[in-house]
Formats: C-alpha cells, structure tokens, sequence
C-alpha cells in the first residue's frame, strides 16, 4: 500500500517533554498521503500531544522539549527557515470541543483566509460556501450564514469548525477526538465527513473510541506511554494485530 | 451541643452578617444625606453654571467641574491605552517567567503607594523634569515647565494605570484558551490573535477597568495638587483656535492651562477660605456634585458596556 499512497509526513524518533515528564518516546511512522491514519490509545497515552506537535501547537506551552523530527513533503517542520504561519496553514486542525469563535457562522469560515490576506468579498463568499459544502453544513446554514455560530447544535459547531480548518485550503487536517463531545448522531455525521473528505486531504484523528477507529481509518497507530506500540493497516491492527499488547487493548482489557 | 443552641447560633450568625451587609449601604446612605442635608441650600442651577464670586463665598462651581470633567477624561485618555497595553504584555507576550513576575509585582505595588507621593512624584517628573526639558529643548520661556492640566491628568493616569492594568488582565485572560488555540491553528499570529479574538470578547472587561480607573482618579486631590489645579481661575481653561483660512475661531480646552477642580475645591473651602463658616453649605453642595458627577461617568461607562457586551453576544 505503500507504494500506492506516498508518504505525506513522517515522524522520526520524535521524543516529546514537558518539563521533565516525557510525553513521547522515539515516536516512529509514516502518514500515507490521502489516507485516514488513526491515533489509538488510553488516555495519557500521549496520543493529543503528538497531533499537536505535527501543527507546531504543542510547543506553544513554554518550558517544553522536542527531539526527533517530524517532516511534511520530506521537510523537517522543525527547520529554521519553516514559517510556522504558513506550516500551520497547510496542516489545518479540528480540537476536541467544539470551539467556535462567538462571532457569526461566516465570519468563522472565513476567519482563516482574513488572516491571510483574503478581503474580497466575492472570493471570501466562494471560500465559504466551498467549506461550507466540503463538511457537509451548507444545507443547514445557508440561509443564515450571518447568524451566532453559537446558536448551532454541538455536532453542527464541530462540522463548523471542519468548515473553518477546510477554508484556508490546507493539505493535511488534524483531528484531536473530534467527536468525544458529541452525541452518536452528530458522531456518525462527522464520520461521514471525514470520510468524504479523504480524497482532497491526508487526514491524522486521534480518538479513544476504538470502533471509530475502526470505521473510519486505513491505518492505525496504537500508542501507549507515548511510544508506538503497533502501527499497521486498520483491518489487520484489529483482526489480528502482532503485538500482545495490543490485542490486550482493543479486547478491552486495559485501558 | 444541643441541637436548639445550634440553630439560635445559625440565626444569630444570619443576622450578624446580614445586618453588616446593611450597614455599608448604610453608610452610602448616610454620607449623601449629609451632603444633601448641609449643602441643600446651595444647590441650584446658578450654582452648577456660574463661577464663584465674592471672595469664593458665593456663586456657584462650574469652573471646578469643568476642570473635573475635562482633568478625568484626558486622565482615561492617557491611561487607557496604556494600561490596555501593558496588560496585553502581561497576559499573551509574558508568560510565567522572572520578567513577567517582577512586572506583576511592580504593578502591585504601584497600586498600594499612597497618593500625595503621586503627586510630589508628578511634579518632580512630569512638571520639572518632563516640562522643563521640554522648554529648555525648544528654547522658550515657562511653557511646559509649570503645572498645568496636562501633568495633573499624566499624574493620575499613573494613579490609576494598576487598576487598568489589573481589570484588563482579568478580562483577556477570560477569554476561553480554546479560541486562541483555534486562532493560532489557522495560522495566526500572536498579534492578529490578540486582534481578532482576544481584544473583540475582552471590551466590556476593559470598559469596567476603565470605570474603576475613572472613580479612583476623579476624586483624587493629592495627585494634582503640586501638579495642575489652581486656588480660584477667573476664566476657563480654555483656549481659542483659530483655523487658518476660514479664520473661524474654534474654542478648545487648554491641556497646558492650569484648572480648577472640585474635590480641591471642598479642601480650598474649608481651609482657607475668608470665612470657613460661612462658606460651609457650599462645601457639602461641591462634594455632593464631586458624587454625582463621578456616579454620572461611571453609569455612561456601565450602560456603554452592556450594550458592548450584547452587540458582541447577537453579532
């Protein structure tokens, strides 16, 4: 499979501190590009904090430590001449809870190509209803775009959200449990999404929701004390993964 | 401990509190009855409009609160942004470290110096070392080097820059980590987040530091004692500008004129007037207008604030 789909990052003895608690241990794998790569694991497991490395987040804590690299395009993100602006633009990211700017439901979409220099109005209404469309919102707010984003349902936010990460036309979206505060309804949306969004984008979810994993990815990565314990096609990790540990996990008997 | 001593405990301990609560609104009560008890007589509307005559034992107060008016609001000028500033510093540049330590506790600690020191310190810094150097740069006589409203208003916008400070540190730092987190995810920078989604939730916070900032400051008089306020003006501060061409004439408050103002006033009145006795019922008018006027800007700022904060719930 590999050979199909060429590698969109890949993620090198990446060992990841907080102070001096570690939160990543020589993290190793490949993204495939166009692919959905799932991010399994406990709680703890470190699973938040290696998607928020890929955007560059994580650092933002103050009084961290990276080692290790992580490249996009065969480029270490980590180079002294990588804009973090413009990385951060081509790795798009959906956060746990649904957070909307308390702004209108368009000026969310187009938050992100305002920032970045968009101000025409004609292209920043396409922009919109694109995104809009892409994670499948247009239908139910294109009537009251100009409306409080904060008056949509929880799942609607979060489809918002994919909206406003999709608006600055990013290659990569990271999703951090992107549905763990959301009812089963809105969830199996959301999954629909993700789905259709496959084709356009190289997609990295992390969730703890193993099923989910199961549904929506082609790969997954199980994490555990921030290492990778097993990293393989979806199918064969939970048919008949090769590590014990592993097995343990997604038989529900730890975790 | 039976059970009946408990309970007659609890009530006691209701009435206890309850009855303190009461008695600060009490207070209120009671210093504005005794202003308007004492300095009933005085108040009309010749004493809101005219200045004093006869040696300040009559006539009214107008030139005292327009000085108050004018002193405060080039005060909140000054310090607003300033404060709105530092507080930015503080809250989304700083961080935790050494640096931004020292920066709180300075702030702390400026908010604790009592004011005369303020005002010994406005006319050591602002009048003589600021204006001075500022005439002695331009080669002309007194111009800046003499206190006027501009040093009094700079005074108390240092009186008041930690109450700013501190009431807008509070309001950016509620605004929710996940926004900003959103924000920079889309590739903002730390100043367009600041812009754009920090600044927009954090103006009815800052318009509440801005109300503090305005009650602490317009009743000040050690601040501006050395520094701007004068005994008796026979004229306002106030200057006429005379567009070129059209050569209209606009009227303009004078920043480096020296000012009359109220709470100065109540002090002037009662301590060193002709007659102290006499001029006592207009002591008690001057503070209950002081009152009413800072409740006055006060209650512009609030009702500008909850329409702020509605406009930014509906947009």
């Amino acid at each position: 499979m590999s050979s199909t789909f060429p590698t969109k990052i890949s993620i090198r003895k990446l060992d990841f501190f907080y102070g001096s608690t570690q939160a990543l241990r020589e993290v190793t794998f490949d993204v495939p590009e166009h692919r959905i790569t799932a991010v399994i694991g406990p709680s703890g497991c470190g699973k938040s904090t290696l998607i928020k490395t890929i955007n560059r987040i994580a650092e933002m804590g103050g009084n961290v430590r990276v080692e290790g690299d992580v490249r996009l395009d065969d480029r270490s993100i980590f180079a002294s001449d990588v804009d973090v602006v413009d990385l951060r633009r081509r790795v798009g990211m959906v956060f746990q809870r649904p957070n909307p700017f308390p702004k209108s439901i368009y000026d969310n979409v187009v938050f992100g190509p305002r920032l970045h220099g968009v101000t025409r109005r004609s292209r920043l209404d396409d922009i919109a209803e694109n995104a809009l469309k892409r994670a499948a919102l247009w239908k139910e707010v294109k009537d009251r775009v100009q409306h409080n984003a904060l008056e949509l349902s929880g799942g609607q936010q979060q489809r918002l959200c994919i909206a406003r990460a999709l608006a600055v036309d990013p290659e990569v979206v990271l999703m951090d449990e992107p549905c763990s505060a959301l009812d089963p309804s809105a969830t199996a949306r959301i999954e629909e999404t993700i789905l259709e969004l496959k084709s356009a984008y190289t997609i990295v979810i992390v969730t703890h929701n193993m099923q989910q994993a199961a549904r929506v990815s082609d790969r997954t990565a199980f994490l555990l004390d921030g290492r990778v314990i097993e990293y393989d096609e979806t199918e064969k990790l939970f048919t008949n993964p090769s590590v014990r540990t592993t097995e343990d996990y997604i038989t529900g008997r730890f975790g | 401990m039976t059970t009946a001593w408990r309970n007659r405990k609890d009530r006691l301990a209701s009435i206890v509190v309850r009855a303190i609560a009461f008695s600060t609104v009490g207070i209120v009560l009671a210093i504005l009855a005794s202003l308007l008890l004492e300095g009933r007589h005085v108040l009309s509307w010749e004493f809101l409009t005219q200045p004093p005559s006869d040696g300040m034992t009559e006539g009214g107060i107008f030139p005292a609160m327009f000085g108050t008016v004018c002193v405060t609001m080039l005060m909140i000028l000054m310090a607003l942004p300033l404060g709105v500033l530092a507080a930015i510093y503080l809250v989304e540049y700083a961080g935790r470290g050494r640096l931004a330590r020292l920066i709180r506790a300075g702030v702390n600690n400026l908010a604790g110096i009592p004011s005369i020191v303020f005002g010994l310190f406005g006319l050591g810094f602002f009048v003589l070392f600021v204006g001075r150097g500022l005439d002695r740069l331009a080669g002309n006589e007194l111009v800046f080097g003499q206190p006027a409203m501009l040093w009094a208003a700079a005074t108390l916008a240092v009186l008041v820059l930690p109450v700013i400070i501190v009431a807008t540190a509070e309001a950016l730092t509620a605004v929710p980590r996940s926004h900003r987190e959103a924000a920079f995810a889309l590739g903002a920078t730390r100043w367009q987040v600041v812009q754009r989604v920090v600044l927009p939730q954090a103006w009815s916070g800052i318009l509440t530091g801005a109300i503090l900032g305005v009650s602490r400051g317009a009743g000040e008089t050690a601040p501006i004692l050395f520094t701007g306020c004068a005994f008796y003006l026979p004229r306002l501060p106030v200057a006429h500008l005379t567009v070129p061409l059209i050569g209209v004439s606009i009227p303009m408050v004078n920043p480096l004129d020296q000012f009359m103002e109220l709470s100065y006033h109540v002090f002037v009145m009662a301590t060193q007037s002709a007659d102290t006795t006499k001029t006592r019922p207009i002591q008690y008018g001057t503070a209950f207008v002081l009152v009413a006027l800072t409740f006055a800007l006060n209650l512009t700022a609030i009702l500008l604030r909850t329409r702020l904060s509605r406009r930014v719930v509906r947009s």
